[in-house]
């Protein structure tokens, strides 16, 4: 590959991350797994003056449910150690469903979780899974720290909100109220390619009934898709089948597919739809069994 | 004593690799790995539109780059009239545009720098101005009155026409019809695939103005054809030029037509002085290089109610980009498609065939199948299913029907090909008893009542691979035999050369092991090299499943050359006549007395210390073979799938491969090329096409939008062997490289169609994705891929 010219940077420590950020006046990139950005660079897509390689901060590579329950995922944890993680297997049912859906083996042991939701591809399975469970992104710059919500912090394709000296530290998903239960179920023609369509769900249950739910959808819009309405109409549901149907059809409604090569813009609703469904009757099944 | 011939390597011994010691441990030498003193880099500029008129090119900023040596356009290169090039098929290709860009990714400028970084700045400081012209993507666009005119540049061509073809007896086919109880109709897409070689197509040119020498290392899978192209192009004396074919990542086909890339490369050494080399990138190699396919198929049979085929009809409509630069013999303009049926006894067929220019990339080099081939037998399959389901007949049975039978060869198919051997329908029944034909036909019954959908898909053929003979088979007028020259040293080693190239086939190790079954020695004991035209003898290379039937013979005759000379010295170390001497592997021995003998290796060291008088001292010599005819493999593939109903998502559920390519030198790597072919046929009939939209942009122009298949998706093959040695191959070899690739993607379609013509489906056009295969479902319809007029835009 041969990529525009760019200054490599290779800080140590956070501060001086940011301090490169903040002199690169908007043409310093952060290089954490680099498995969008190098395509990028290779495609001169993307020439920014500086890459600032924070791979040898130490430190940022964890992920760890805190004392209330909520998962923090440092920004060089690898989707690899997602998919590998026995907490995150117990833990957090939508994430370890999409965890071994995330690209190809070999992106998976470099490519990290914070980096993927930054890249903000509406095809990234992090983003609608961070969505479904109303993740935040924890964003450091000069001034300190800040919460962004994930359903506001992708704006458009390949854009979030990040100022251009701040650096997306870590991603934590909130404790769940009750149970957490989720699905991520995706239809891709290859392994590694990107979703035809893809469908995150995240229930927070009580028992049988749904006290909260998200769903969010993979590669049906220009940006991840918030399917509130489908998510919605499910709480205080007990996953019976009208309820699930309901929720199915509200999912495919929200869904802004297109046609490509990939399917028909009505095939992906389709795929949402029946998604949407299979995710939630497949909880409700498991359900069943355990009571 | 006797040679255990698979202990030291001979036929039958499923030899390890050994090119692989130097793969696996990163030490191969393929083109980019050579470094050679004061080396250039060259790039490319290609065209974003796919139809354009070029009003002007301005380099000015990039010659200003610091770094920058060169830059070449269209006009410069017309200056030494390299402006335009020959195909391999009689037709002329633009090496830099001069007037027009007429596909997208063609070469327009090229620039020669210090670094393959300066060159690519360089690239994007080149301002072309364009002005975009109507863009042709398919070939019926391409027929419209209204359709502007591709190639401007010939004279003598009014339309956007290539050819028009046909062979075939017209009349009795037409009276076939008139007799036929049934006629049963099939129209189909073969989608353009691409050959996607691992590493992509390159070169250094290396241009010695003091000797007046061209050297150039090139990724070719046909060195010897390179230099003859190069002396005729290039106006440079033969023995001038030097091609060396170091470590190829695979070819496929992809590596045999001369590209534009290398001849920019030579006249860019010759005018630096310094040695320039060229390395595509992935995409360069996927939007401009040699694809595969792309061809729309229509058809008829002529059935008797019984289950008799009396005659088929063809028409093929083939989209060949903006340039014909085909690989084919030149007799046949469609390549070999009328080998289309030649397992089945039909009295009459009937092919007529057009080729259309349109504004894609040029090629249809016929990726891992002999000049159309693939397109052929998978035509034949999906009729021969169709044909079956229209008489409603069970799909083994009505095959078993129509075969060509045991005894009845050699046998003349209905288009003129010679079949000289077969047992098509014990190949069939070891495939029906692998997969469990009548329970899974049980199965699929009880499943449907439950509404799940199984199918199960055969597909049977025989093709014709090794081209040529050369009474029948050139290429650019070139003859198709090829040759090997052995030398075997003092101590008995010895180095074997041919006139093929190996890109993965593992020449280096079966070549041994011919040449361990004639002379017993050892495989470990003997070196092959190819691809150095300067030591190679002469040889049309590897492609067409061909080295094996050809090369692999002259590797056995030269042997049996250097035996007949080796049995004269052993008469002469054992003090008898000739006729007292007989042969057993290894080693001569008299007669009557069997314990009297010398070793291949005691011949070896008398022919350089001891010949007998007037002989001359060495043992080495070259043989140049032309088979009498192809090689005709046949094999059997069977598929059983499940359709998701809801998503049309189908899943593989078994495979079984049953082939027949005679005798198997080294049967490791039969299975290899088995199961390569058939991961090939899997991605063409599941995910892969390269499309393009309505102006002409590649959409697969990268491998997220072109899809190689992975070991995660691609199912498991049980493999399965029928041996019927070819009565002419001097070891009674057939070629196997690409049988899987042909016979493969027939069988994965027909058993998806088979789960799901009970509602009313009888094609779904590859690649089968889900959409596809859902909306047939839900619809009952057939579903066509032809390439969309319009996409929507983002």
């Amino acid at each position: 590959m041969y990529p525009s010219r760019f200054n490599y940077e290779s800080p140590s420590t956070i501060d001086e991350a940011i301090a490169l950020l903040d002199a690169g006046r908007g043409e310093a990139k952060i290089l954490a797994g680099g498995q969008s950005l190098v395509p990028m660079l290779k495609l001169r897509f993307a020439a920014p003056e500086t890459l600032v390689d924070i791979n040898n901060i130490p430190g940022l590579g964890y992920h760890h449910f805190d004392e209330g329950g909520a998962l923090h995922i440092g920004a060089l944890c690898r989707h690899e150690d997602i998919e590998k993680s026995t907490v995150i297997a117990e833990g957090q049912p939508t994430i370890a469903a999409a965890a071994p859906l995330v690209a190809d083996p070999i992106v998976r042991t470099r490519g990290t979780f914070v980096g993927s939701v930054c890249h903000g591809d509406p095809q990234g399975d992090w983003a609608a899974c961070m969505i479904a469970l109303d993740g935040f992104i924890v964003a450091q710059g000069p001034n300190g720290r800040r919460e962004i919500p994930v359903e506001s912090f992708v704006t458009g394709p390949f854009q979030n909100v990040l100022a251009h000296n701040e650096i997306a530290i870590e991603a934590v998903v909130p404790a769940p109220r009750g149970e957490a239960r989720g699905a991520y179920l995706k239809l891709e023609r290859r392994v590694g390619d990107f979703a035809t369509a893809a469908v995150a769900v995240a229930l927070d249950m009580s028992g049988d009934m749904v006290l909260r739910a998200g769903i969010a959808l993979t590669g049906v819009g220009g940006t991840t898709v918030n399917a509130a309405e489908a998510a919605d109409s499910l709480t205080g549901s007990t996953l019976d089948a009208d309820s699930v149907s309901r929720a199915a059809e509200l999912a495919a409604a929200a869904a802004q597919p297109r046609s490509d090569h990939r399917g028909s813009a009505s095939y992906k609703r389709h795929i949402v739809n029946t998604f949407t469904a299979r995710a939630l009757s497949g909880i409700a099944s498991s359900n069943e069994r355990a009571a | 004593m006797t040679i255990d011939e698979i202990k030291i390597g001979g036929m039958g011994a499923s030899r390890r690799r050994v090119e692989d010691n130097r793969f696996i441990r990163g030490r191969g030498n393929y083109v980019d790995d050579v470094v050679l003193p004061g080396m250039l880099h060259m790039e490319i500029l290609r065209s974003p539109l796919a139809h354009a008129r070029i009003r002007s090119i301005d380099a000015s900023k990039a010659w200003e780059i610091p770094g920058v040596r060169l830059v070449l356009t269209g006009d410069m290169m017309a200056t030494r009239n390299l402006a335009w090039m020959p195909t391999l098929s009689y037709d002329t290709q633009a090496v830099l545009a001069t007037d027009k860009v007429r596909f997208q990714g063609q070469e327009v400028a090229a620039v020669i720098a210090d670094d393959p970084y300066i060159a690519k700045d360089a690239c994007e400081a080149i301002v072309v101005d364009y002005e975009p012209l109507p863009v042709i993507v398919n070939p019926m666009q391409a027929m419209a009155d209204s359709a502007p005119l591709i190639r401007d540049d010939k004279e003598n061509q009014p339309d956007n026409k290539v050819f028009d073809w046909e062979v075939g007896d017209r009349e009795a086919t037409e009276r076939a019809f008139a007799e036929a109880d049934v006629v049963s109709k099939l129209e189909l897409h073969y989608p353009r695939s691409h050959p996607s070689p691992l590493e992509p197509c390159g070169s250094i040119a290396d241009f010695d103005r003091s000797t007046g020498k061209l050297t150039v290392y090139m990724t070719t899978q046909a060195p010897h054809i390179i230099r003859a192209a190069v002396a005729l192009v290039a106006e440079l004396p033969e023995h001038m030029i030097r091609i060396i074919s170091p470590d190829l990542g695979g070819g496929f086909g992809n590596k045999v037509p001369v590209y534009p890339g290398y001849v920019i490369s030579i006249l860019a050494s010759i005018l630096t002085e310094r040695p320039v080399k060229w390395i595509e990138d992935k995409t360069g190699n996927l939007i401009s290089t040699g694809f595969g396919r792309d061809v729309y198929l229509q058809g008829e049979m002529a059935l008797r109610k019984d289950g008799r085929i009396l005659g088929v009809r063809m028409h093929t409509i083939s989209d060949h980009g903006a340039f014909f630069s085909d690989a084919q013999p030149s007799k046949f303009k469609i390549g070999l498609m009328h080998s289309a049926f030649a397992c089945y006894d039909i009295p009459s067929a009937h092919l007529t065939a057009t080729g259309m220019y349109t504004n894609k990339a040029p090629g249809g080099v016929a990726y891992r199948c002999s000049f159309r081939v693939t397109e052929a037998m998978f035509f034949q399959e999906r009729m021969v299913q169709a044909a079956a389901d229209d008489l409603g007949m069970d799909q083994a049975e009505f095959r078993r029907v129509n075969f060509v039978r045991d005894d009845d060869f050699p046998h003349r198919t209905a288009f003129g090909f010679l079949t000289d051997s077969g047992q098509y329908g014990k190949c069939l029944d070891v495939g029906l008893e692998a997969i469990g034909y009548e329970q899974f036909l049980k199965d699929q019954e009880e499943a449907r009542k439950k509404g799940r959908l199984l199918g199960i898909g055969i597909s049977t053929m025989t093709e014709p691979l090794g081209a040529g003979n050369s009474r029948e088979y050139d290429i650019l007028g070139i003859k198709m035999f090829d040759s090997a020259e052995l030398r075997v040293h003092m101590t008995g080693k010895a180095i074997l050369r041919t006139g093929a190239k190996t890109q993965g086939q593992g020449h280096e190790t079966t070549w041994a092991q011919i040449v361990a079954h004639e002379l017993g020695i050892p495989a470990d004991d003997i070196v092959v090299e190819e691809g150095d035209t300067d030591t190679a003898p002469f040889g049309m290379g590897t492609y067409a499943s061909r080295s094996t039937p050809v090369a692999g013979a002259a590797v056995a005759m030269v042997s049996r050359k250097i035996r007949a000379k080796a049995r004269k010295i052993a008469a002469h170390l054992l003090e008898v006549s000739e006729e007292d001497v007989e042969w057993e592997l290894g080693r001569f021995y008299v007669r009557s007395q069997p314990d009297r003998g010398v070793t291949i290796q005691d011949c070896s060291m008398a022919a350089y210390s001891n010949v007998p008088d007037g002989m001359e001292p060495g043992l080495e010599n070259t043989a140049y073979y032309d088979p009498p005819n192809l090689t005709w493999p046949f094999a059997c593939y069977i598929a059983t799938v499940e359709v998701d109903p809801v998503t049309g998502v189908w899943d593989v559920l078994r495979m079984v491969a049953v082939d027949d390519c005679g005798v198997r030198i080294n049967p490791m790597i039969v299975e290899g090329q088995i199961m390569g072919g058939l991961t090939e046929a899997y991605a063409m009939a599941s995910m892969q096409f390269i499309t393009f939209d309505a102006d002409g942009n590649c959409v697969g122009s990268n491998y997220m939008d072109y899809l190689l298949p992975t070991a995660w998706e691609t199912p498991g093959f049980e493999l399965h062997e029928v041996v019927t040695p070819c009565p002419h191959h001097p070891i009674g070899a057939k070629g196997i490289g690409e049988c899987a690739t042909v016979g493969g993607p027939a069988a994965f379609v027909n058993a998806v169609m088979d789960a799901v013509k009970h509602l009313g489906v009888r094609n779904v056009d590859m690649p089968m994705l889900p959409d596809r295969v859902h909306q047939a479902v839900t619809t009952g319809s057939d579903v066509s891929g032809m390439p969309p007029v319009r996409t929507d835009a983002p």
